[in-house]
């Protein structure tokens, strides 16, 4: 079955088949002490800039901030919800801590 | 790899969308396929339709375009019916209440709520009045902004308005300019103040002299390569180019075909002309403009008039065009304030019946996205001022109402992180209420933008905005950052970004407190960028003192994860969109 992933409007939403799903704005817990030194960066983000798949999982590479000490940039690839049947399964991304991949392990 | 907004248009753009418009709005929203939905709304923004946000699906913002802010007799009592007659959706703003419109920072006017189904005799009703849609958003030649006063203006140096029309009437529906990277924004000005604000677009024309043939003729430098979007804020750079108006639309016309062919097309975060400014330099641009998309030799830059601009500057003059003002005619044009740029429906239609009243009819609509009434005969001044109407649209705001700019927000905006317009009025009120400016501080800009798209332009106040999230009490809650001394003229500087993430509550605080530390730690007379300019980033921030006050911010929580902030259910799941034409809610088969 052939899912549609976009990024939409300019970096602001995460698409799956044709259906915004996630958003910016939102505030997460990345498990990811690499990017900012911060244990669990607080990451808002701000910029949506590609989206990807690993198996059933859909993940993104976005542009945020630290809310704990202000270190911006763009953290590895994050999960943001699954597939199944073809079908978004959203996570509840605020209140998770949220593994980060890098490229290669994605 | 081209992007899917890439290969969207290669199958349709341009003027053809209109038909497929047409044909979805008599079928009704259903009608557009689900898995090519992302694809029509990208292309309805060429026709000046963006899809509004998560929670609000099957209604759209509609962007008319007006060249110049040029409302013509009128054109706003059509506007305002309009927006009365199909701005209304199933959100009821607190302070706007239902129907309203809303003046941008390009000299446009924005309505929302708008359903799919109306567009066809929207469209007609505009078209048939003069006004479009067309080219509002997209990726082509944007809505040109100019001093709206233009062929009136009593201290214009060079008529700007024939140009402006040229410009548009060339490029709008211009098969060859309808398809570009990414927008196009034009500034043209023929005032001495700057009210264009030419620095901050892709392609700004400058009122210039230059001699020719032994004679001193009044033309326009041009400038290529500004905006303030995206973390990423460039001022326009001068490319050493005099145009005379009458070469105007071949230049402007060979730039933006010089970006058609050479803008990255391959990265939209890298797409404005302002990174291929970059990565070429002037000189190239320069250079590829001559040999390749112009066909006469270019003259170089003229003497042009920016020691004389005042406009969001922050010195003396005109720093906008509140209040009255001479026209050339000997009548006057009054400048009106339009908080956060937004007016009721109603207000609309009754400011068109006084311009017609006691004006020709006209109105125009500014950067600072206030409105003005012009063709005022000195004899029908004092009874225009005393209408009531002006009570709440005053010539001569509180400098913090005069001040204040503020974006779409999180109202309808999908880029945006935080609550802005009612915010900006929540501020705008406390400060007045409560915080005195510096003896001598007629003026104090404040913008308020959402996000890094910057369209309340935060970069260019005396104090920027820019929304953010922070914890406050461990709980998630919408936050600014703070930034200082921003301003054009003659030395246009962005503002610095000395604090971040200073819970909304906090705010208005902040801003008393930095007031009164410019007040107490004030050199003589000195504007209140030049005190930003004399201090470093540190001792810039040690003069911001968030603190909470008697100001409540009711919208701390995070407004986009509801439908509509305002909601009395305001949950997602609590959405009653999308609808029919008739605003019933569709139920889903699922």
């Amino acid at each position: 079955m052939t899912v549609s992933l976009r990024v939409l409007d300019d970096g602001a939403w995460v698409s799956v088949n044709d259906a915004r799903e996630v958003s910016v704005s939102e505030l997460w817990r990345l498990d990811d002490p690499s990017f900012c030194g911060c244990d669990l960066p607080d990451f808002v983000v701000e910029n949506v800039l590609s989206v990807g798949v690993d198996g059933r999982t859909v993940t993104a590479n976005v542009y945020g901030q630290c809310i704990g000490c202000g270190e911006t940039g763009v953290p590895g690839w994050v999960p943001v919800g699954r597939l199944s049947d073809g079908k978004f399964v959203d996570i509840d991304r605020e209140n998770t801590v949220l593994p980060v991949y890098d490229g290669d392990d994605r | 790899m081209p992007t899917d907004v890439e290969r969207w248009k290669s199958e349709v753009y341009g003027t053809e969308i209109r038909e497929h418009l047409f044909r979805f709005a008599e079928e009704g929203w259903d009608a557009i396929p689900e898995d090519e939905r992302d694809a029509w709304f990208e292309r309805f923004k060429w026709w000046g339709l963006y899809h509004q946000r998560n929670g609000q699906e099957s209604y759209f913002m509609l962007r008319i375009g007006t060249p110049n802010g040029r409302l013509e007799p009128g054109q706003l009592r059509v506007v305002g019916e309009v927006a009365k007659e199909y701005a209304t959706g199933p959100g009821t703003n607190p302070i706007f209440g239902d129907a309203y419109a809303d003046f941008t920072t390009r000299q446009s006017i924005q309505l929302h709520w708008i359903k799919l189904e109306d567009v066809p005799a929207i469209f007609e009703k505009l078209e048939a009045h003069g006004l479009s849609a067309q080219q509002a958003c997209g990726d082509s030649w944007r809505n040109i902004v100019g001093n709206p006063m233009a062929g009136d203006d009593a201290t214009e140096v060079i008529d700007a308005w024939p140009v402006i029309q040229e410009l548009n009437e060339t490029f709008k529906g211009n098969d060859d300019h309808s398809n570009l990277p990414r927008k196009w924004k034009v500034s043209v000005t023929g005032t001495p103040d700057g009210s264009g604000q030419g620095d901050i677009n892709d392609l700004a024309l400058e009122p210039a002299y230059k001699e020719i043939d032994g004679e001193e003729q009044v033309g326009f430098n041009v400038r290529v390569g500004g905006g303030l979007a995206r973390n990423e804020p460039r001022l326009a750079r001068d490319i050493d180019v005099w145009v005379a108006p009458e070469d105007a639309a071949a230049v402007a016309g060979g730039l933006s075909a010089l970006f058609r062919d050479h803008g990255d097309r391959e990265n939209r975060y890298n797409a404005r002309i302002k990174f291929l400014v970059d990565e070429w330099g002037t000189e190239k641009l320069r250079e590829t403009l001559q040999e390749d998309y112009v066909d006469f030799e270019l003259e170089t830059a003229g003497d042009d008039l920016r020691d004389q601009y005042t406009y969001n500057a922050g010195g003396e003059g005109r720093n906008d065009l509140l209040g009255v003002h001479e026209q050339k005619d000997g009548s006057n044009f009054v400048g009106l304030n339009v908080l956060v740029g937004r007016m009721g429906a109603d207000d609309v239609i009754q400011l068109a019946d006084l311009a017609e009243q006691y004006g020709s009819g006209a109105a125009r609509l500014t950067q600072r996205q206030n409105v003005i009434v012009p063709d005022i005969p000195d004899g029908e001044l004092d009874d225009f001022l005393a209408e009531d109407l002006l009570e709440h649209y005053s010539p001569e705001p509180s400098p913090f109402m005069r001040g204040s700019v503020a974006c779409t927000g999180t109202e309808f905006c999908s880029l945006s992180i935080v609550e802005t317009k009612n915010r900006q009025v929540r501020f705008a009120r406390w400060l007045k209420e409560n915080v005195d400016l510096p003896e001598g501080v007629e003026e104090f800009h404040i913008h308020l933008s959402g996000c890094t798209a910057s369209c309340a332009q935060p970069q260019i106040a005396d104090v920027s905005l820019r929304g953010m999230k922070t914890r406050k009490d461990g709980e998630p809650v919408e936050a600014l950052d703070i930034g200082l001394g921003g301003g054009l003229g003659e030395e246009p500087q962005f503002a610095r970004w000395v604090t971040q993430r200073v819970p909304v509550d906090e705010v208005p605080g902040a801003i008393e407190n930095l007031l009164a530390n410019f007040d107490d730690q004030r050199d003589g007379t000195e504007t209140f960028r030049e005190f930003v300019l004399r201090h470093d980033d540190d001792e810039l921030a040690d003069l911001v003192e968030p603190e909470e006050t008697s100001y409540e911010d009711p919208m701390m929580h995070n407004t986009k994860r509801t439908w509509y902030p305002y909601a009395e259910d305001d949950e997602l799941d609590a959405s009653p969109a999308p609808s029919l034409a008739d605003g019933t809610p569709i139920t889903s088969d699922d």
